[in-house]
């Protein structure tokens, strides 16, 4: 199908997009990378009156460093993401569940933002900036305001954006050579939504564990942390006895859905025998 | 109605055009170049796939507007005058077809796999290919003729550019 008809804004600087977006009337979509939007529009999910296209903001895509961290403009694609020279360094877990993402067709135009901004609980990205505790930089009528991780992602396809306001870039933490990192999915065919997946990234020292991140898609309207398995991690041994123990209180707390896919209690298991996986990968063991 | 200005396969259109109008649709009822199809109406199958600025994109899911300026190369542009490009001749040679409905997109979502690795693998190739469904499900033929031009690619040098950039030199 066709998308209804809209108004089109294509502006090239932030300024010129937060000006567009107040400009647009009722019923504003950003556009990022459109992978999401465009399907969406074309199914008549969504018939916004002002649609403003970000692709020519420049100063939106691109990583860069600020000491201890990688700032990532939220137009960076995901093609750009599987190349960037800091992010294969200092961004691999970011880099595992990219890959991930999709098809090629559709990592060379959609967004790291995009992703984040559209907020699907069965997309990769959100659990990996949840695990992250990444920062997000918003940009609005009245300023600007940095929104932690934890705060952004509010329910199912909504997030702490308001009204005339952008997402323009996600901080987040550098991870040295100390830390092992691995995205875990689970789908059913190629391209397909995850129907679960967990996104852990794991600081030894010695031989125990210092600190470990979790982060769980689709196990609920919002991605979400496995908090009891991270607890459970704090101090332990490096072993698979210890891994396996931590991992099997990965779902506490969890309501998943159930759906075509899989039935809640099954997205339990999986989410409980992915961590398993992914903190032995991320660990080494 | 937006005015935009894109080259095509070659040749500079300037055109207005709808900003809901999809890439695919301007090609096919605005062009005529019907060699780029449309199979799906959830961006899953990859049939209408072209080349956007020389990367690989699934042209149901860009608008024709966000084409503005830009460089478009569809399945209708890629042979050299009556010589075939590599991929379309492996395609032929191995029987990389069935159908045929899916391989304008097969063949250029490939060309673009090879651009950014000229010897894939066999798991390399599907998954470099899984956005693209073939419903004859002829996935084996497709590997080998992805392969098969690949090598022949390496051979010619025309594997470690995009295509178009070759084509055009």
């Amino acid at each position: 199908m066709i998308p209804a008809a809209f108004a089109y804004a294509r502006p090239t600087t932030v300024d010129e997009a937060l000006q567009a977006i107040a400009d647009g009337g009722e019923d504003v979509k950003v556009l990022a990378g459109g992978q999401s939007l465009i399907p969406v529009m074309r199914l008549r999910l969504a018939a916004p009156e002002t649609v403003v296209d970000l692709t020519r903001v420049a100063e939106l895509r691109g990583v860069r460093e600020e000491g201890d961290v990688l700032v990532v403009g939220a137009m960076t694609t995901h093609s750009d993401v599987l190349a960037d020279p800091l992010l294969a360094q200092y961004g691999q877990l970011l880099v595992q569940a990219t890959e991930t993402v999709a098809d090629r067709q559709v990592r060379h135009r959609g967004t790291f933002g995009g992703a984040l901004a559209h907020a699907d609980p069965a997309g990769d990205l959100p659990a990996v900036a949840l695990a992250l505790d990444a920062e997000f930089v918003l940009v609005g009528p009245s300023g600007r305001r940095t929104v932690p991780a934890s705060e952004f992602f509010v329910d199912y396809l909504t997030t702490a954006l308001e009204e005339g306001e952008l997402l323009v870039e996600i901080r987040l933490p550098k991870l040295g050579s100390e830390w092992g990192v691995r995205y875990e999915k689970f789908n059913r065919v190629a391209q397909a939504w995850s129907i679960v997946a967990v996104a852990a990234a794991v600081r030894r020292e010695g031989g125990r564990i210092a600190e470990a991140r979790i982060g769980l898609t689709n196990m609920g309207s919002t991605p979400l942390r496995a908090t009891a398995t991270e607890a459970a991690l704090l101090g332990a041994d490096v072993s698979l006895e210890a891994v396996t123990a931590a991992a099997a209180l990965a779902a506490d707390g969890t309501s998943p859905s159930s759906d075509l896919n899989a039935q809640a209690d099954y997205r339990q298991h999986l989410a409980r025998v992915l961590t398993r996986r992914a903190l032995s990968a991320a660990t080494g063991l | 109605m937006t005015q935009i200005n894109v080259r095509v396969d070659g040749t500079s259109y300037s055109d207005d055009v709808e900003p809901r109008t999809l890439l695919v649709h301007y090609l096919r009822e605005g062009l005529g170049k019907v060699g780029t199809v449309v199979g799906c109406d959830t961006s899953n199958c990859g049939a209408c796939t072209v080349h956007l600025d020389g990367e690989a994109v699934k042209s149901c899911t860009v608008l024709a507007v966000q084409a503005d300026g830009g460089t478009v190369t569809t399945i209708e542009g890629i042979a050299d005058g009556g010589t075939l490009h590599p991929m379309q001749k492996a395609f032929h040679e191995m029987h990389g077809l069935q159908c045929g409905f899916c391989t304008p997109g097969m063949i250029m979502a490939s060309i673009d796999l090879v651009g950014d690795n000229p010897d894939p693998s066999d798991d390399e190739v599907r998954e470099g290919i899984e956005g693209n469904l073939c419903r004859c499900t002829g996935y084996q033929n497709i590997v080998r003729a992805v392969q098969q031009a690949a090598a022949e690619m390496r051979g010619t040098g025309t594997a470690s550019a995009p295509a178009e950039a070759v084509a055009r030199a």
